[in-house]
């Protein structure tokens, strides 16, 4: 089956201006905290990482259609159904109606902000040395994944210099599959603009970085 | 495939007219969750309170204010972003790596994530909704002066533009230039000329002449 994301937009035509306003930016609908605040909680409980997560986001067919808190409110839906924590009828009568499915943790108010002040670090003890070097010239994989990956389709197969090193971190493709951390060495790579967009493209004097995990890239 | 406008505040009428159904869907949601002991009903309340109250850009402005005044401060934050934020009570969930990138007179910094919204919460809260919305995250990479421009930022030619795509756990802030005519400011004076949008790389810090605390003059 193939892998969709409908999240991949970097470097797409035809979007128009970035509309803004100096006001209000921040100003949420009440339904919007509420998903905020239930996403949060339920995320949590362990059924679920934030790669899962970001793949069950960036799958919905429908994405392109939906603001930001409706794709978080339909991720979670698809999420507590595919992980059983509830059910259909459950979701359409607004009630439950069956047994809970046993969660490694409830998220209580007292640990709320111990909890946030934590996040969920992602570093992990290096195993072997980074297998590049600050300043090295490195190639990006151009292969199209079958599934959740963060190394955006207008950044496969280019040239890149890496630029920093960032520790080695929980491999965000294997954890959204539920295959474990597996974690390994991060990598802020940068690309010139013409490589990236091809020499036709108006230059712009810009420099575009992306973080890449280390199987991402090959020597150049 | 058509630009969505549905991800921008443009399209509120059109989300409006839905605004009941989501209201009842997510208030069902949280009534299984929490009959079912997922949630904890005052758990979404601190949840909720934190980030309306708690947790916002004027953090990041604390941040690049001590580094305008503290040149070790500035020292260690372009180090270690992570530990020397900690250090003014700044850390967690979607700000546990950070990098802070200095703009210069050759360099403009600018943040974005191109896949979802990746966003340093612990310093800048959620994001504004253009951060999140396609035209931003489309263009950034491809056109960053044309974003720039929508913001009504002009780069003088020969400043270079930097962009981070937020593709990993790691968070950007941008330490903006310190505007000239601040030298005599407080950090506290300091703190609001710095905007949002100037530690996301889409705008510039206030000058001291158009900050609303012009009162603190010499």
């Amino acid at each position: 089956m193939n892998y969709d994301s409908h999240a991949d937009l970097g470097g797409h035509d035809g979007y128009g201006v970035v509309r803004h306003s100096s006001q209000s930016e921040a100003v949420h609908d009440d339904w919007e905290r509420r998903v905020l605040a239930l996403t949060l909680s339920m995320g949590a409980t362990g059924l679920w990482n934030i790669d899962i997560s970001r793949a069950a986001r960036e799958t919905l067919d429908d994405y392109d259609k939906l603001s930001y808190f409706q794709v978080w409110l339909a991720a979670l839906e698809k999420l507590l159904l595919q992980s059983g924590a509830i059910s259909v009828d459950e979701l359409a009568q607004g009630r439950a109606l069956g047994a809970a499915i046993p969660v490694a943790r409830v998220l209580h108010a007292r640990e709320v902000a111990a909890a946030l002040a934590h996040g969920a670090p992602t570093l992990r003890p290096p195993g072997a040395p980074p297998r590049f070097s600050v300043g090295q010239c490195v190639r990006t994989s151009s292969v199209a994944l079958q599934h959740h990956t963060r190394l955006p389709g207008y950044a496969r197969g280019k040239r890149a210099v890496v630029e920093r090193i960032h520790g080695m971190h929980v491999f965000a493709d294997t954890h959204a599959q539920r295959l474990g951390e597996q974690p390994q060495w991060l990598y802020a790579v940068t690309f010139d603009e013409r490589e990236l967009w091809g020499p036709r493209t108006p230059q712009q004097q810009s420099l575009v970085s992306v973080d890449a995990w280390e199987s991402y890239l090959e020597p150049a | 495939m058509a630009a969505s406008d549905h991800d921008d505040e443009h399209d509120h009428d059109h989300e409006h007219s839905q605004l009941s159904a989501l209201e009842l869907r997510v208030r069902a949601l949280e009534t299984v969750l929490t009959q079912k002991g997922y949630v904890d009903p005052e758990a979404l309340d601190v949840l909720i309170d934190a980030y309306q109250t708690k947790i916002g850009p004027r953090n990041g402005a604390q941040v690049v204010a001590r580094a305008w005044r503290d040149r070790d401060f500035r020292r260690r934050l372009l180090a270690d972003a992570t530990t020397a934020i900690a250090s003014l009570g700044f850390t967690g969930r979607q700000g546990e790596y950070m990098v802070a990138v200095e703009n210069t007179a050759e360099q403009h910094n600018m943040v974005v994530c191109t896949l979802c919204s990746c966003y340093p919460w612990p310093v800048l809260g959620l994001p504004p909704t253009w951060y999140k919305s396609a035209p931003y995250r489309a263009r950034a990479v491809k056109d960053p002066r044309g974003v720039l421009e929508d913001f009504g930022v002009r780069l003088p030619d020969g400043v270079r533009v930097r962009v981070w795509d937020s593709t990993a756990e790691v968070r950007y802030i941008v330490l903006p230039q310190r505007p000239a005519g601040s030298e005599h400011l407080s950090e506290r004076e300091l703190a609001q000329l710095v905007t949002r949008d100037s530690m996301i790389g889409t705008g510039l810090p206030l000058t001291p002449r158009s900050a609303p605390t012009s009162g603190a003059a010499p």
